[in-house]
């Protein structure tokens, strides 16, 4: 893509901002389309809720922008960004120099670290006793990344699934034996009642995989819509309008780079 | 299941139908556009012109020998690009906005025609050459004869090959799920992940497509009735 | 186009394990699927009437439904079943039943069961009786008849059609992704999400997909002319039609 792909791309890029700033068309904010609570999830009513989305609808009253939730496959997100399908990556992604080869980010406004989850009575050590087991990651993300560099010689078998929630599902049902994911993410999951027997077993050392935090994923040269959000995020994050999302959603501040 | 499984089916009982409703939509839909290019494939892959007959055979035969799922995925980044890039050339400014479903339907149809060339050329050639012959005798134009005697004289040998693609465009709705399309499966995955009755509701989401599956079987029947009708003995 | 990545060892490993894992996906299903598809023909024509009513809704239901449906169906549906099951995952088949290679498997055995017996069923049905009323006539007992004549000789008619179902076993491969099975497709999909080069790596798979198409192709058409009794075949294109 460096050499080939991206002057295309670009090049659809420089009409398309052109249309965005001009057309009273809604900003596309992009969700997975998997719901990935509580970031992003959908009610039995069909309306898209949780912290990134409340959040992303406080960014746009900031900006006093009209947006759009815009649903879109996780694995082909980056994709969906740069052809247009949606105008930012909202979705707990975290900012990475491999990513920003491809995408610009916002400021980040909020950092969590990975968690490895685990059955209480588990034997192993983690990451130590991981030789022979099972690991669940979600692909795409800065956890698989991470699993396949810093535990590629540990002698685990590293599972990648498109879907958080599959993961999940696959450790409840004894299918992995560890799982390894955003702390916030994590710390929700083991409060259900299904997985009474599962706890975070140990974090993630920080890691150049991780990155420096959580921004919004914007198209590259779409400089005024990045600068905009950059304004719109200082102030939710000024205002106590994040923190109080946060509190609500996870039972702790997760906000601020 | 347990009456919280019941309770969770009859909440999701309009998003679930809602769902099936834009199958039945995006199905159609791709199908009609599949019947055209199959048309447009058959008639290049049987045309007097060495480039277009390569390009009827090209389209059919590359899109039939790769899974069906990886040119979805293939066509749904590939498509809105390439819409794109034509739309410029004609002199559009901005990106095309290329929603879900209209990609759903385009990749669908894409595929759908390419299987359906095959079925129209192996139908055409099968009308028995004096029928053809006795058209240029009364002095039908190119265009009439197709419209007044070929189609009407390939539908009985096409019918089976259409209503067999038809069941599979339906099965294969299932796979736009995967690009994130909310069609029936993607809703009935949201309904298991969220209500954690896997069991049940993919058993319903099976129960549906059957449903539409056996209708469309006795529709299908019906039409092959109506376009034998002027011949015996089958 | 930028394929420099094919160079790298760590991609070159996924996608070798996901082409090793597709065609073992295909063999163990293919060869279990069409053992099972002469017990669903059989069922129909020769079984008790409530077995052959049993069967025929068996191949209704499957194939009336979307092979993604029913992987879904039998990976989380029934597998998350599975646990819940004292002793099972302590007993010595667990690591089997925990692995979506076995949901893979088992789904499209089924699949291939279901539309190849159907298939068969057609073919042993157009078999001449009278070549049935010879074994007889030549004292053969019940299951000579069905081991040297019938079988034999159903297969032979249907080999063509059954060379098709084989393509499009092949061709479902790339759903077990969506069961986080290493594929070819998920090795693509690895690739992408690493190096955000969107075309390149599916653009490979789809030529090793039409490799294998084409080599399958030929395969088939070597075992339908070895066949005993085949006659010399003819061009045929049929092969890529599903169904």
């Amino acid at each position: 893509m460096k050499r080939t792909l991206l002057p295309v791309l670009s090049a659809g890029v420089l009409t398309l901002t052109a249309m965005t700033a001009s057309a009273a068309e809604p900003l596309k904010i992009g969700i997975s389309a998997e719901p990935y609570p509580p970031f992003t999830y959908k009610s039995a009513e069909g309306e898209w809720t949780g912290f990134e989305v409340e959040l992303g609808q406080a960014l746009c009253e900031a900006m006093q922008a009209d947006c759009a939730i815009t649903p879109t496959g996780w694995s082909g997100i980056f994709p969906a960004l740069n052809t247009g399908k949606i105008d930012m990556i909202m979705n707990s992604l975290s900012i990475t120099d491999k990513r920003k080869k491809v995408i610009d980010f916002t400021d980040p406004y909020y950092y969590t670290p990975g968690a490895y989850v685990a059955a209480k009575d588990a034997e192993f050590a983690i990451p130590d006793g991981l030789d022979g087991k099972v690991l669940g990651v979600q692909g795409a993300t800065t956890n698989a990344s991470y699993a396949r560099r810093a535990l590629i010689d540990s002698g685990v078998e590293i599972k990648i699934y498109d879907q958080q929630e599959q993961a999940n599902r696959d450790l409840l049902a004894g299918r992995v034996d560890a799982i390894l994911a955003d702390k916030i993410a994590m710390a929700e999951f083991v409060k259900r009642d299904e997985a009474q027997g599962y706890e975070i077993r140990a974090t993630a050392p920080r890691h150049p995989a991780f990155g420096e935090g959580v921004g919004i994923g914007l198209r590259q040269d779409d400089d005024a819509l990045r600068e905009d959000l950059n304004a719109a995020i200082a102030q939710v994050l000024e205002d106590g309008t994040c923190a109080a999302l946060s509190r609500e959603y996870f039972g702790t501040d997760i906000c601020g780079g | 299941m347990d009456s919280t499984s019941n309770d969770s089916l009859l909440a999701w009982t309009g998003p679930i139908l809602h769902g099936a409703v834009t199958t039945v939509e995006i199905a159609v839909l791709a199908y009609a556009i599949g019947l055209a290019l199959g048309l447009i494939g058959a008639s290049a892959r049987l045309s007097p012109w060495p480039a277009l007959r390569a390009l009827g055979t090209g389209y059919s035969t590359l899109v039939r020998a790769v899974p069906e799922l990886l040119l979805i995925i293939l066509l749904y980044y590939a498509g809105s690009q390439a819409l794109t890039a034509a739309y410029a050339a004609l002199g559009g400014v901005g990106q095309l906005a290329i929603g879900g479903f209209t990609t759903a339907v385009g990749v669908l149809a894409f595929v759908q025609g390419a299987y359906m060339t095959e079925v129209f050329r192996g139908a055409i050639l099968a009308i028995p050459r004096g029928q053809l012959e006795a058209a240029d005798a009364y002095g039908f134009s190119r265009i009439s004869r197709f419209r007044r005697i070929v189609i009407p004289a390939m539908l009985p040998n096409a019918l089976p090959g259409m209503s067999n693609l038809w069941l599979i465009l339906v099965k294969d709705t299932a796979l736009v799920s995967v690009i994130g399309f909310e069609e029936l499966f993607f809703t009935v995955q949201q309904a298991a992940a969220s209500t954690r009755a896997y069991f049940v509701f993919y058993a319903v989401a099976g129960a549906l497509y059957l449903v539409m599956t056996l209708g469309s079987n006795a529709l299908f029947a019906r039409a092959e009735r109506h376009v034998r009708r002027g011949q015996t003995g089958t | 186009m930028d394929f420099s990545w094919l160079t790298d060892p760590f991609y070159q490993r996924y996608l070798w394990t996901g082409f090793v894992n597709t065609l073992w996906l295909v063999a163990v299903s293919g060869s279990l699927g069409l053992a099972l598809a002469v017990g669903v023909a059989l069922a129909q024509i020769r079984g008790p009437r409530p077995l052959a009513l049993v069967v025929r809704g068996f191949t209704t239901v499957i194939r009336g439904t979307p092979l993604l449906v029913q992987l879904f169906f039998f990976y989380d549906g029934v597998g998350r079943l599975l646990p819940a099951i004292p002793g099972v995952q302590e007993s010595p088949l667990w690591p089997l039943l925990r692995d979506p290679f076995f949901y893979g498997a088992l789904t499209f055995t089924i699949s291939v069961g279901a539309y190849s017996g159907e298939v068969i069923r057609g073919a042993l049905l157009s078999v001449p009786p009278g070549e049935l009323a010879a074994g007889r006539a030549f004292g053969l007992s019940r299951w000579q008849i069905l081991y040297r004549l019938w079988l034999p000789r159903g297969f032979q008619l249907c080999l063509p059609t059954l060379t098709g179902e084989m393509i499009l076993l092949l061709k479902s491969v790339p759903l077990v992704s969506t069961i986080a099975m290493m594929d070819l497709l998920k090795a693509a999909n690895l690739v992408r999400d690493e190096t955000f080069l969107v075309y390149e790596p599916l653009l490979l798979i789809a030529g090793i997909y039409l490799a294998m198409t084409l080599v399958l192709t030929a395969a088939m058409r070597l075992v339908e002319t070895r066949f005993p009794g085949a006659r010399p075949v003819k061009p045929r294109r049929r092969w890529l039609l599903p169904g």
